[in-house]
């Protein structure tokens, strides 16, 4: 594998785990059920819950400040055959922590990886596109626009 | 010699008891469920959030569960949660300018790019108690509309083309970024551990401060340049992967207040910026920490310091509720003994001051007679 094709799997891979990250936990059960992922993996760490310090900008763009930290839970797993994956997320769910972490092992496997893409990173993607659009569309309806009123005779 | 006291243990369970059920209140009501306050006191969620200095709606919606509706007391338990869980990292610094925006308004430009977004708002009702919500009625779907999508720009990006506004706050190259969480606060301080400790800052102590600029006590001529509220992605560098990780999305509200600024020897005649970055949906709170942001830049831009809300170490030791809450209301915890020594001492005090005055009675008689 050339240096281009190793980026562009890198790239994948992050997109994938991002979709992971943003799953509800419900969603992500039912999608990996369904793509028949078994909870069957050693876990190499976790799943752990701990802290990120968020980091913000000054003024938006200047230097960086922390204002805040977010609970994050995280999971290390190796599969039977070999493969580890692993899943950082925002709040406290193990269960999502454990799966989301299979399902990056799996997707590492470029047998499973196709199917692992058509079955459950893209409805994820799907899902959270479809929720995105709504969002804006309900914020939209809230736009201001402007006329002006012409009062009186020149 | 020492004396412990002890004693209480009995009644302190029982009050813990009572505490439990008058938190339930009377059971033929339903109790609430986390979701419920997640979901319908999503405000209050993410006042605890912001001031508690953590992002975890669960979390903060059963503290105030626990506390009964207290916010300072929910912020306090979040806060002691907070001290038992590992830290990961520092995320990389969020991009508001690629915010899914649910809420933007500026005051400065009715035409600004992307418009002006009046999302789920509290403005232009008419503030009138509405008694169709207490009788459970269908609640109608938002409207839609085919918005643009497109990436909106921050304000003060816009205001910079003209070079009439100062940058976004920088600091030295070699900074590093300051962590009140990690190191004790020390005066002076850097902007960047400034906007930390305003931003978990009480929101009504800061808004009275901002308030208090606003009445002429350290005028900053304010305009809100932009308040944006949206979610935001978090990024992670982690030693395990070659790609900083996503976490997942928060919701925070931002504010870039603009100040006209007449000059001083240290800057020339422009628009100075305030800045509030608060957690969740909060915009009294991001509004008012950038204005005490901006008060308290007296120093860097050559103001005078004449008012409270432009003295650092006054705002920022005094800014944290639960350092105030527990400093107040320990207060009436036993003090037993310090109160003895004290009566002790006024006893004493008083006898010699009544000596003193029958000395100096007579003594004025004498010289009188």
């Amino acid at each position: 594998m050339d240096r281009r094709q190793e980026r562009e799997l890198e790239t994948a891979r992050k997109t994938a785990m991002a979709a992971l990250s943003l799953a509800p936990v419900d969603e992500l059960k039912r999608l990996c059920a369904a793509a028949g992922i078994s909870g069957e993996a050693e876990m190499l760490r976790g799943p752990e819950t701990g802290l990120v310090s968020v980091r913000g900008r000054i003024g938006g763009g200047g230097a960086p400040f922390n204002f805040g930290e977010a609970t994050v839970t995280r999971a290390t797993v190796r599969l039977p055959s070999g493969e580890i994956g692993h899943s950082y997320a925002l709040g406290r769910d193990k269960d999502k922590a454990r799966l989301s972490a299979i399902t990056d092992a799996l997707w590492q496997n470029a047998d499973r990886r196709a199917d692992i893409e058509e079955k459950v990173i893209a409805p994820l993607r799907a899902a959270q596109a479809e929720a995105d659009a709504t969002s804006r569309a309900e914020t939209a309806a809230t736009k201001v626009d402007f006329f002006t009123m012409v009062r009186g005779e020149d | 010699m020492y004396v412990a006291v002890k004693g209480g243990e009995a009644a302190i369970a029982n009050a813990h008891r009572l505490l439990a059920d008058r938190r339930r209140g009377d059971r033929s009501v339903p109790s609430l469920r986390i979701e419920q306050i997640v979901e319908q006191l999503a405000l209050g969620v993410d006042r605890v959030m912001s001031e508690g200095s953590l992002y975890d709606r669960e979390l903060a919606a059963l503290a105030i569960m626990q506390s009964r509706g207290d916010l300072i007391e929910a912020i306090f338990l979040v806060r002691a949660y907070r001290t038992t869980l590992p830290r990961f990292g520092y995320t990389r610094p969020i991009d508001t300018a690629a915010m899914q925006v649910e809420r933007r308004v500026s005051a400065t430009y009715k035409d600004l790019p992307g418009g002006q977004l009046l999302g789920a708002t509290f403005d232009y009702t008419h503030r009138l108690l509405d008694p169709e919500l207490a009788t459970d009625a269908e609640v109608a779907t938002p409207e839609q509309r085919e918005g643009d999508g497109q990436r909106m720009a921050r304000v003060s990006e816009i205001l910079a083309h003209e070079g009439l506004i100062e940058a976004d706050g920088e600091l030295p190259e070699d900074h590093l970024t300051g962590d009140i969480t990690r190191e004790p606060l020390e005066f002076p301080m850097e902007r960047d551990i400034r906007l930390q400790a305003l931003s978990r800052g009480d929101e009504g102590f800061l808004l009275a401060l901002g308030y208090s600029t606003q009445r002429g006590y350290g005028r900053s001529h304010p305009f809100v340049g932009e308040v944006r509220i949206g979610e935001v992605e978090l990024e992670l560098d982690v030693p395990e992967l070659p790609f900083p990780i996503s976490l997942g999305r928060i919701r925070v509200t931002e504010c870039q207040m603009v100040n006209q600024f007449k000059g001083s020897a240290k800057a020339p005649p422009q628009f100075t910026r305030g800045y509030g970055l608060v957690f969740g949906q909060s915009e009294r709170k991001a509004m008012a920490m950038s204005l005490c942001d901006r008060a308290l830049r007296a120093g860097e831009l050559g103001e005078d310091i004449t008012a409270p809300a432009q003295d650092e170490e006054f705002v920022i030791s005094h800014s944290d509720n639960v350092q105030a809450t527990g400093f107040v209301e320990h207060l009436k915890l036993p003090h037993y003994v310090d109160f003895q020594a004290e009566l002790d001492l006024v006893r004493r005090m008083r006898g010699e001051h009544e000596k003193r005055q029958a000395t100096d009675q007579t003594e004025t008689r004498e010289a009188a007679e």
